[in-house]
């Protein structure tokens, strides 16, 4: 298992954000997905905006839909994507 | 059950024709297609592009599949959905159910698409006059969705 985290972003958040994803060394102090979210969103510019609380964001850790206390782990998979418009 | 994402057009009559095949004990078979219209939200619609999450996709949709067999006695499930470029006319989605009865197979293949519309992972981009656009989520999709959640399948 990789000890780091694999990050991907979709569809508005991917415009947004400028990129699909990236792996990330598991932050010290990143245990949750909230944790997480905040960890992104201190990096500033398209971040804090694009990952602003209130902005309708929507999380699956492994894919699995995940809520903002479902725990991170070294090898995870991580996905930010707006809510689905499928069908 | 069969669950495709496919960029192709789909047949919905072969693939009602396959779900039934050979298996005398389908009394009843609904289906949904789902198409791209011309207009939404007041605006032409020139073409629709679907992203989505491969290898979660799949996953998330065999789930809503499973717990529609679990609230309803039905037989059998194709679900396909295209992904890629579309334009108004051209089928997005097929929900096919096979069962014993009528009851549960179009209680099974609407909970199925309410649910697949606010929990698969895909997201619409629309083009019109006024430039490209995302489509965002609807309440009344996800009220849809809610509706169910107090409901199962009573038991005869």
């Amino acid at each position: 298992m990789s000890a780091k985290l694999k990050l991907l972003f979709f569809a508005r958040l991917r415009e947004d954000l400028g990129t699909s994803g990236e792996e990330l060394a598991l932050p010290a102090d990143v245990g949750t997905v909230a944790a997480l979210r905040a960890h992104l969103l201190a990096r500033g510019g398209a971040w804090a905006t694009t990952l602003a609380q209130g902005r309708a964001l929507r999380v699956a850790v492994n894919h699995e839909m995940a809520e903002p206390a479902t725990p991170v782990r070294p090898g995870d998979e991580i996905a930010f994507f707006p809510p689905v418009t499928g069908g | 059950m069969a669950v495709r994402i496919q960029t192709e057009d789909f047949d919905a009559g072969a693939e009602i024709a396959a779900l039934r095949a050979g298996n005398p004990a389908v009394g009843a078979v609904a289906s949904f297609v789902g198409v791209v219209r011309d207009r939404n939200d007041g605006d032409a619609v020139a073409t629709l592009t679907l992203e989505h999450y491969p290898g979660m996709t799949e996953g998330a949709i065999e789930a809503i599949v499973e717990e529609a067999r679990s609230r309803w006695a039905i037989i059998d499930v194709t679900v396909v959905h295209r992904v890629g470029e579309l334009k108004p006319l051209d089928q997005i989605v097929l929900v096919v159910v096979a069962g014993g009865h009528r009851g549960d197979a179009f209680a099974a293949c609407e909970f199925i698409m309410d649910y697949l519309k606010t929990r698969a992972p895909f997201w619409k981009k629309e083009q019109t006059p006024e430039g490209a656009r995302w489509v965002d989520a609807r309440a009344s999709d996800d009220d849809a969705a809610e509706r169910w959640a107090g409901r199962k399948k009573d038991v005869a």
